[in-house]
């Protein structure tokens, strides 16, 4: 396994199935399963900035690769063991839906490390990792519960999973905080990213009299019909930046790029360990994009304030007192959610009408 | 002046010619393509035609091929049956998903029973449901004459609705974290649908297409029904007087195109897909159309048009890690490659003959 | 709880748009005796060209031209497979859907992330392009019903032998209409990358080609019945989304089975409508899907 290849450098491409990956001054091969098209313009998008940024930091020490659109299940398992057999160390499959795919091939190659996004199984070589949404949404709420004249602002949800539902609440919380007039309408559109629902989803929203969007789906649909009815929103996941400085008046950018550099900085000096991991804007994973001038001065301000707050570690988005949806108490004075709470959050709390699906 | 005479009988020759000469205009015209994307073409060529075959991985891609062609080969085999009889089952899809929810159905309802005959069960359940699926279509054409076309595409979408309501609701995990998704299967040894020999890929999926490929040419060459389905085809009102009861045709060819694609759905789920998610429809009912055309609407025909198209998914993700070239342009190439085969077919029907102008 | 009828009627005629030109393609093909799976394909080709041309231009009339111009020009790669090389319809269909969206998803790399310009509002605040397609419905009907070319190309469709032998050019009839179901694939498609989103990204029809095939069926071959069926399929998603905005918990998955079972019943009753009463009414066109070859 340490044969040395003299083409290693000039053809590393071509030579990447031919090549034994072991050998010590070849660069650390590190691979990428995408769900979507790295042309999505977001979550997808997102991961493939993060993976540019490792070859940024590390050069010529490291190598990626990826294969964008592969379909959840069957699909996935096949293009994880090929880039396992291709010699990747380090493979970052970048969707909830790849979980046991990613356990199954892992449980084969023992001594290759693999990173799953947004997913809750581990082993000794497979970490999970994931970005703390809520920690961001809790900002935008706060500028939502500003900038409303209605009094109603509206949330385009993906599927009701507990990520999507924290988004909801944090939201909620925090616009109800600055604004207790604020009410919440909470439209499901059963995808991730489909612009002609998501249009109507929005357009929906706006005829029910709201003026603020929040949406946990990926494309810039709900933005554009924002636009058209004086309303504004929020670039989700990437900046969409396109939009500014109104309709988008802020955004919430998922930035991976510090959790890939720290891993693969791991990997290089030998320290990797898996682990759980779930960080939010104080680690830079959650990125507030530019507020605009569309929103006033001073609530810019205090969403700058809550923005490093929550950075900080001095506040977290869920504090108590809180209660659930059905009045029941959740949260009491003072005391903040744990992160299991949050992991399998399936309520809403006090003050939003709407059902969650089951 | 060009003109086009019928030929008989298909031609022998041309059959086996043509399909050669459609990978040669594909490799030509996708390699021009290749190169004015700045990719090599003579390596990019090589990645998805000889290396998931011949490569230096291709002790794993290999057995992968089966994979991905069997259930292609178990639903095309089916549906050219049909085609031949001039019956026109387009929602191979729809009978692929609902036979794979049936089957999984079992299964999840009896978790965690272990026993020798579940497995069995779930295959017995898988088409019946399938058979089921197929049989709506062609009882509406029986009874009303409605096309069964337009009524078995229309099924497709009713089934990938049903498929998205289970995943969301009736089948969900109750241990998933809330996250849509039945329970892993291969999780679940009674009603796993596991690797039989180690490294070879074969599944009883596997097998079970082989089956198909002889039992349909059994039945097409040597048996009478398959003499009545081919004289419907070609001379339906001669097949009427030779006694063929045109009812009973569109039943049988439907509902065993639909208990085939039923058994490919189950054995997908039970196997490599693992659970029954919204996504459980990976377009195979679909690819398999083109499949059953490729290969001649022939079992043998159908078998290798299976591989080959398995064959450019595979390789196409290989050139997508190797060389970077983008899914999208892997699947242009798949495309023009449709394209070339469906048009050379020309030849083996036809004669081309020139004709002097009068 | 109150609904406003006329909001999401509003909302309903705009989010029907794409569905609606894409049938009405569609439609003629069909009533032609062509089924074209590929519009998904067109779709998409019209989607991206259409925004490209656009973005570049800054002109959003100019941007729909140049859609109608792309679907009709990939349009004529399926008429090539099924007219002269004489193919088969559905598997040339689904192969021009995977190679459409192929293509899109390739050409569409250096318009990621860039805006189009926005549309000038038409009358009574709703877009041009919603208008030219509710008036695309008696013009289409007009043709098939009202115009000898249309009477030609429904006999085509209807029995292609029979067309023949009174000297209608089978061919050159089926080429126009796949050439004008690309050109209305392409404008539906671009309605969604220059109306609606304002953005060009992969796949973003999502499925809407496979909706407007469904709308035909359900229309009965019709135009009138087309335009029933846009809003039929856009009108069960609207008021789902609309109720959920109003906080109504509603069944989202069995509520999006029912047109397509709706489809079904109406492809039923009218099939045996045909069969028993011995009317002839319009249904299926007669040689749908089926290849046309003359002997001379």
């Amino acid at each position: 396994m340490l044969r040395r290849t003299l083409l290693a450098t000039a053809s590393a491409t071509l030579m990447a199935l031919a090549a034994p990956a072991m050998a010590q001054d070849e660069p650390l091969k590190i691979g990428f399963i995408y769900v979507g098209p790295v042309g999505d313009g977001g979550w997808t998008y997102q991961h493939d900035l993060g993976r540019q940024a490792i070859e940024a930091e590390y050069g010529d020490r490291v190598e990626t690769t990826f294969i964008e659109s592969v379909p959840e299940g069957a699909d996935a398992e096949r293009a994880l063991t090929q880039l396992a057999l291709a010699g990747n160390q380090l493979i970052f499959a970048t969707s909830f839906g790849f979980m046991d795919p990613v356990m199954n091939v892992a449980a084969r190659f023992p001594d290759i490390k693999f990173e799953h996004a947004t997913g809750y199984k581990t082993a000794e070589n497979v970490a999970v990792y994931d970005a703390r949404f809520y920690e961001g949404r809790a900002v935008t709420g706060t500028i939502a519960g500003h900038m409303t004249e209605s009094n109603k602002i509206g949330y385009i949800g993906s599927f009701p999973i507990p990520e999507v539902i924290q988004g909801i609440n944090a939201s909620f919380i925090h616009a109800r905080k600055v604004n207790p007039e604020v009410e919440m309408r909470v439209v499901w559109a059963y995808s991730w990213f489909d612009p002609a629902k998501e249009a109507e989803a929005a357009s929906a929203l706006l005829a029910e009299g709201v003026d603020v969007i929040l949406q946990h789906t990926d494309s810039t649909a709900p933005l554009a019909q924002a636009q058209q009815a004086g309303a504004i929103g929020f670039g989700q996941a990437s900046d969409m930046a396109a939009f500014a400085p109104s309709p988008r008046v802020a955004s919430i950018i998922d930035d991976w790029s510090p959790y890939y550099i720290k891993r693969v900085g791991q990997m290089l000096d030998g320290t990797w360990e898996t682990g759980a991991s779930w960080a939010g804007i104080g680690d830079g994973e959650v990125v507030i994009g530019e507020i605009t001038d569309a929103v006033p001065a001073e609530v810019k301000a205090e969403a700058e304030a809550l923005r490093d707050a929550i950075g900080a570690g001095e506040y977290h988005p869920f504090t108590g007192p809180l209660n659930k949806a059905d009045g029941t108490v959740w949260l009491a004075e003072g005391e903040t959610a744990s992160d299991e709470d949050l992991q399998s959050m399936n309520f809403y709390v006090e003050g939003i009408t709407a059902q969650i699906p089951q | 002046m060009i003109t086009l005479i019928p030929r008989q009988s298909a031609s022998t020759g041309w059959q086996i010619a043509t399909p050669v000469m459609a990978v040669l205009a594909t490799m030509v015209t996708g390699g021009l393509l290749f190169a004015l994307l700045g990719h090599d073409p003579v390596a990019a060529i090589r990645t998805i035609f000889w290396d998931p075959l011949f490569g230096p991985a291709a002790s794993y891609s290999r057995p992968q091929l089966l994979i991905k062609a069997a259930p292609l080969i178990l639903i095309a085999s089916g549906l050219a049956i049909g085609f031949r009889a001039g019956i026109w089952n387009i929602g191979a899809e729809g009978q692929y998903i609902i036979g794979g929810l049936t089957g999984a159905a079992v299964a999840l309802a009896l978790y965690p029973l272990e026993a020798w005959w579940l497995f069995p069960l779930m295959v017995a359940a898988g088409l019946a449901g399938g058979w089921a699926w197929g049989m709506i279509p062609a009882m509406l054409r029986n009874w009303f004459g409605a096309s069964e076309i337009l009524v078995s595409l229309m099924l497709v979408y009713v089934a990938q609705r049903v498929a998205a309501w289970m995943a969301f609701g009736p089948m969900r995990n109750p241990q998933g974290m809330g996250f849509p998704g039945s329970r892993n299967l291969q999780q679940y040894p009674s009603a796993a649908n596991p690797e039989l020999i180690a490294g070879t890929g074969a599944h009883w999926g596997v097998v079970a297409a082989a089956a198909a490929v002889l039992a349909t040419w059994f039945l097409m060459s040597r048996h009478i029904r398959g003499f009545h389905i081919r004289a419907a085809g070609t001379a339906p009102r001669a097949a009427r007087f030779a006694g063929v009861r045109p009812q009973t045709l569109v039943a049988f060819c439907l509902g065993l195109s639909g208990a085939l694609a039923g058994a490919a759905g189950l054995f997908e789920v039970a196997g490599p897909a693992g659970q029954v998610t919204d996504k459980l429809g990976v377009g195979y009912g679909f690819t398999a159309i083109i499949v059953a055309f490729l290969g001649r609407l022939h079992p043998v025909g159908i078998l290798l048009a299976g591989l080959l198209l398995a064959l450019t998914y595979i390789g196409g993700e290989l050139a997508q890690m190797t060389m970077a070239l983008p899914a999208a342009t892997v699947q242009v190439f798949q495309g023009m490659l449709l394209f070339f085969l469906l048009g050379f077919d020309l030849l083996t029907r036809f004669q081309i003959r020139r004709r002097a102008r009068a | 709880m109150m609904i406003d009828p006329l909001s999401v009627f509003l909302l309903l005629i705009s989010a029907s748009t794409p569905i609606l030109f894409a049938a009405l393609g569609e439609l003629v093909v069909e009533r032609a005796g062509v089924l074209n799976l590929g519009v998904e394909g067109m779709m998409i080709t019209g989607a991206l060209a259409g925004f490209a041309a656009a973005y570049a231009s800054g002109n959003p009339f100019l941007g729909f031209a140049v859609a109608a111009l792309a679907g009709a020009a990939i349009s004529l790669l399926f008429a090539a497979l099924t007219q002269l090389f004489l193919a088969n319809q559905v598997a040339s269909g689904l192969a021009l859907t995977l190679f459409g969206l192929g293509l899109a998803a390739m050409f569409g790399k250096p318009f990621e992330g860039v805006k189009a310009p926005a549309m000038p509002i038409g009358p009574l605040r709703i877009n041009w392009i919603v208008w030219l397609g509710l008036i695309m419905v008696p013009v289409v009907w007009w043709f098939l019903n009202r115009t000898r070319r249309g009477l030609i190309l429904r006999g085509v469709g209807e029995n292609h032998e029979a067309a023949h032998a009174l000297g209608y050019d089978v061919r050159l009839t089926r080429l126009a209409a796949i050439a004008f179901g690309g050109a209305m694939a392409g404008i539906g498609g671009a309605f969604i990358s220059i109306a609606t989103v304002l953005q060009w990204t992969e796949g973003m029809t999502a499925g809407a080609g496979w909706i407007a095939l469904a709308i035909v069926v359900f229309s009965n071959w019709t135009a009138p019945g087309v335009l029933a069926g846009a809003w039929l399929f856009g009108g069960v998603t609207v008021l789902q989304l609309r109720l959920q905005a109003a906080g109504v918990a509603v069944p989202v998955q069995l509520l999006s089975m029912a047109p397509y079972l709706a489809t079904i019943i109406v492809l039923v009753a009218i099939s045996a409508r045909q069969k028993y009463s011995r009317r002839a009414g319009a249904a299926a066109p007669g040689s749908l899907g089926t290849n046309f070859h003359a002997l001379r």
